[in-house]
């Protein structure tokens, strides 16, 4: 059937089948590999996207049923050929990721986590990204990353004296 | 962290990681986002018996469906193919990509559907319609030894695969001269590291230039080499491509079996053929589980708890087929003692088949589970003397001043300081805190225990536990290799000649070479050629990479760095002793101001031959074939043997607390003491131990393939496989200590295994430790939340049961 999707800011017109999943359209048809299958049951948390902000598993959906909502995937968080966002960049500079099958999911989850939460406390880090298993790093970098781009974002375009 | 030692620029410096770039915005090149035209896609049909003859196939109906292209049976396969290689000479045990007349496991791959996509060809896959005739079957390890059992490979005449006997030094004279002896049974449960990643695979045959290109999510030694004998090609028309990333391995990623099927359904066809395992397949048929082993220890001490000698027997259950496992039983030999002076020690390694899912190589290839089982024993020689978990360690291990340090298995280790390392984690209090945490949460009603435990890390590679355990094998090279070019322009490219699985490796290479040529490894491009444009890699297994790759790159950059020089003092009119080299520029130790800068040399190696030393090759490529430091020997008669040259040293120490009505663990805190000599690339050691720390508590306490009495297996998905999410994994304290080693190029050890080795002998040390006022223990692996709590209250209804009859 036919299908309108708002992804990335972008309204593309696409022929799915019913039962096609999200993530087989994003990854098949408009050729956005970022987002990963890894169960394909919803556990590991690797197709991760955002739906009107919100993290969700793009392997539990169908693609029809994306329809009027925003769909962001890694590849729409990514300023610019060569640029990366704080927290892609923060990513780096801990070395949140060994593989980085899991790490286009985590970083999506750590932006709507620190859109919602600027602040965030080290617990909250670890509850927010415990839908998604990394089996590289055991975590401690990938926690460090995001605490680390919320500093950064929270020091961002404000006065110094008013940075913590 | 440690800080970087004076003498080195890059290496040991908190450095970026340059692989981490294309990762963060999903750009990494993983073989599912492989797009060639035309390319068809496979799904499997399976057994759904734990055993069964196949007397049918049917594909009718699934060949009528539209879209679909073929289905392949494992006649036609075996007939086309030649068994896949395995490592003992055991030639009616063949493995094959599908099941040939008998399916030995539930899960295993009986048919292949070739389709348009792949929801078509699982469509279809329901179609084929496969009469079984089901088999007695075996599935546990003890009753597969015993003559009754029916037999998994009925031509082999047992279920027996290896069963070797070793003895070394005089064990019976130990045991009988020790006043104590202990006996202890240690079960290892059968996981894996299961990466985020199925295994996959992408092939296209060219029937116009003879060429099979392979684009696989791989982690397998000698893997063109196996493609090519198996599909009956020469290896020079296999092509693997090393710039697939893959998504995670820690040794699993072994798919030659879906590699020969592609490459045969390409070949067949006539189009790219590409089999991604769904979750299931890889869960069921990947043939990608871990050990599964059962331990009989006994150990003969004495009064001060000094343990003078060990019998070991292992049993392995490497399910239907023998892939590499059975080797899983070797490795552990190169570090049988641990870090301990036991004189002697006796050890029987067998491996049997059953019908439970193939096995292949696991993160630590078997030293895991050998170590849970020498640790066990050194907290239970521990509590029968009343001694201290950590004083009886101390008192066993070797001393610092005691390396190069000979083992009976005729292993020397390299270097190591054990009681440092110990020191710097007890240290501040740190134990004596721990152990008043523990005693305020027993006050408060909880269980709670302290798990401590030591281990190595055979690292390198010297993998001539293939010739201990099949002397047919004579194997004792064990190499890796680089080569860099600097070309007309004067821009350095290094080469390396494998996939990686998340280990850096770009930037180890580039670390390294910058370093010997004193130039930006930013600046330093990494490329992967294919297969037939490599040079020898022995891949990453082994945790072998930072003392391999980084001392084949450290050889050819000195060798690099040699021609400048000696293009130089020739140009310079200088003798070869007075040129100096210093940031890619040479200049004459006399008049330091007389020098040649990188692009004049550049520019004499590329264009100026009249300005050459006679007999020098003109450009600027080097090349190093690097052998494994310490390797080159075989197993002596008596079954004594070298193994791997560097011996990375752990000490793990946690405070587990349970609570006693729902059985629930959970890691209060975690330390551990790390000893990989010199770390290349400090964000990656650590991250490679807090990940393997991560494995560990999942083999410990969560992960376990379980199958049921009819031997299906009943954790298939990961609702059932619980794998450690960040809730279950706390924060980890690390302390480093470097003690280089001296058999390596800046002194640098193996980390890939880390925190693996040792945690889950740690966490089941805690449990014990926690369980311990109950009256009760577990040694059997992993130690799930259920069973932990069935146990507690069973011993707190008898405990109460006592108190009621008093």
């Amino acid at each position: 059937m036919r299908i309108e999707l708002d992804i990335n800011g972008a309204v593309r017109e696409l022929e799915v089948e019913p039962r096609t999943t999200l993530l087989d359209c994003l990854r098949d048809q408009l050729a956005l590999t970022g987002a990963h299958a890894g169960c394909e049951h919803g556990v590991c948390g690797a197709c991760t996207v955002l739906f009107d902000g919100v993290a969700v598993r793009s392997c539990l959906m169908f693609a029809v049923q994306a329809q009027g909502s925003a769909v962001t995937t890694i590849e729409g968080v990514t300023p610019g050929p060569g640029e990366l966002s704080v927290i892609q960049d923060t990513f780096c500079e801990t070395h949140g990721m060994q593989c980085g099958y899991c790490t286009p999911a985590m970083v999506l989850v750590a932006h709507a986590l620190l859109a919602d939460n600027p602040e965030p406390t080290r617990a909250e880090i670890v509850d927010a990204i415990s839908g998604n298993i990394c089996r590289c790093t055991g975590y401690a970098q990938i926690v460090e990353a995001i605490a680390l781009a919320a500093e950064r974002m929270r020091g961002a375009n404000r006065p110094k004296d008013a940075r913590k | 962290m440690s800080q970087a030692p004076s003498h080195h620029r890059y290496v040991s410096a908190d450095r970026r990681v340059r692989e981490d770039r294309r990762f963060v915005v999903g750009k990494g090149k993983f073989v599912a986002d492989m797009a060639l035209p035309n390319t068809k896609h496979v799904a499997l049909v399976t057994c759904p018996h734990a055993a069964a003859r196949i007397v049918s196939i049917d594909a009718s109906r699934a060949l009528k469906m539209p879209g679909v292209h073929y289905v392949l049976e494992g006649r036609e396969l075996a007939a086309a193919t030649l068994p896949l290689m395995t490592g003992l000479d055991t030639p009616n045990v063949p493995r094959r990509p599908l099941a040939f007349e008998v399916a030995r496991y539930s899960g295993e791959w009986v048919a292949a559907v070739v389709a348009d996509s792949r929801a078509l060809a699982e469509d279809a896959a329901e179609e084929i319609d496969v009469q079984y005739e089901a088999l007695p079957f075996v599935l546990d390890a003890e009753k597969a030894l015993e003559p009754a059992s029916p037999l998994v490979h009925e031509a082999h005449g047992s279920n027996v695969l290896l069963d070797k006997n070793f003895v070394w030094g005089d064990v019976e004279k130990d045991f009988a001269a020790s006043p104590r002896k202990l006996s202890l049974r240690v079960k290892w449960g059968r996981s894996s590291t299961v990466p985020i990643e199925t295994f996959g695979v992408v092939a296209n045959w060219d029937p116009w230039r003879d060429m099979l290109d392979v684009y696989a999510s791989i982690q397998m030694p000698r893997y063109a080499d196996q493609i090519g004998l198996a599909l009956k090609i020469p290896v020079t028309s296999v092509r693997v491509h090393h710039d697939v990333d893959v998504g995670g391995s820690y040794g699993v990623k072994r798919g030659i079996k879906h590699t020969v099927l592609a490459g045969y359904l390409s070949r067949r066809l006539g189009f790219p053929v590409r089999l991604i395992e769904d979750r299931l397949e890889n869960m069921r048929g990947g043939d990608a589980h871990g050990p599964e082993r059962l331990f009989d220890v006994d150990v003969a001490f004495d009064d001060a708890g000094i343990v003078r000698s060990m019998k070991m027997r292992a049993l392995e259950n490497v399910g239907a087929y023998a892939g590499r496992s059975p080797f899983q039983l070797g490795k552990p030999i190169g570090a049988i003692v641990g870090p301990y002076k036991i004189k002697s020690v006796q050890y029987r390694a067998i491996a049997v088949v059953t019908n439970k899912t193939t096995q292949d190589a696991v993160r630590g290839f078997g030293q895991g589970p050998t170590n849970l089982a020498l640790e066990r024993c050194m907290d239970e020689v521990a509590h029968v003397l009343g001694l201290d978990p950590i004083e009886i360690r101390r008192r066993n291990m070797i001393r610092h001043d005691e390396f190069p340090y000979l083992i009976p298995s005729g292993t020397t280790y390299d270097s190591g300081d054990y009681h440092i390392v110990i020191d710097k984690v007890v240290a501040d209090s740190g134990y004596e805190n721990l152990k008043a945490e523990r005693d305020r949460l027993r006050a408060q009603g909880k269980l709670a225990g302290i798990g401590v435990a030591a281990c190595l890390e055979p690292s390198g590679g010297n993998a001539t536990f293939e010739a201990l355990l099949n002397p047919a094998i004579t194997t004792s090279t064990f190499m890796d290799s680089c080569r860099i070019n600097v070309d007309g322009m004067g821009f350095i490219t290094a080469t390396m000649h494998t996939t990686s699985s998340g280990q850096g490796h770009e930037t180890l290479l580039a670390t390294v070479i910058g370093e010997v040529l004193q130039v930006d490894p930013d600046i330093i491009r990494v490329t992967r050629p294919d297969s037939l444009n490599s040079l020898p890699s022995g891949t990453p297994v082994g945790s072998r990479m930072a003392i391999m790759l980084g001392g084949a790159a450290f050889h050819a950059a000195e060798k690099l760095r040699t021609k400048f020089t000696t293009i130089a003092a020739h140009d310079l009119g200088i003798p070869l002793e007075r040129a100096v080299y210093a940031q890619g520029n040479v200049h004459d130790r006399n008049a330091p101001a007389h020098k040649r800068t990188w692009a004049e040399l550049v520019q004499i190696a590329y264009r100026n031959y009249h300005r050459m030393p006679a007999g020098m090759q003109p450009g600027l490529a080097v090349e190093h074939i690097y052998q494994v430091p310490t390797g080159g020997t075989l197993p002596t008669a008596d079954g004594r043997v070298q193994m791997y040259p560097c011996f990375s040293f752990e000490f793990h120490l946690l405070l587990i607390s349970i609570d006693p009505d729902l059985g629930r663990p959970e890691i209060v805190s975690y330390r551990l003491g790390h000893d990989c000599g010199t770390q290349i690339s400090p964000k990656i050691v650590r991250g490679m131990t807090i990940g393997g720390i991560a494995h560990g508590i999942g083999a410990a306490l969560y992960e376990e393939f379980a199958y049921n009495d009819d031997g299906q297996l009943i954790a298939q998905t990961f609702m059932d496989y619980l794998l450690p999410s960040s809730h279950e994994v706390p924060a980890i304290e690390i302390f480093d200590h470097e003690t280089p080693s001296p058999y390596t190029v800046l002194g640098q050890k193996g980390t890939g295994e880390s925190g693996y080795l040792g945690a889950p002998a740690a966490i089941a040390n805690a449990i014990n430790d926690a369980l311990r006022p109950l009256g009760i223990s577990t040694n059997t692996l992993p130690i799930k939340v259920s069973k932990l709590g069935d146990m507690i209250a069973q011993a707190r209804e008898k405990i109460k049961a006592k108190k009621d009859t008093e």
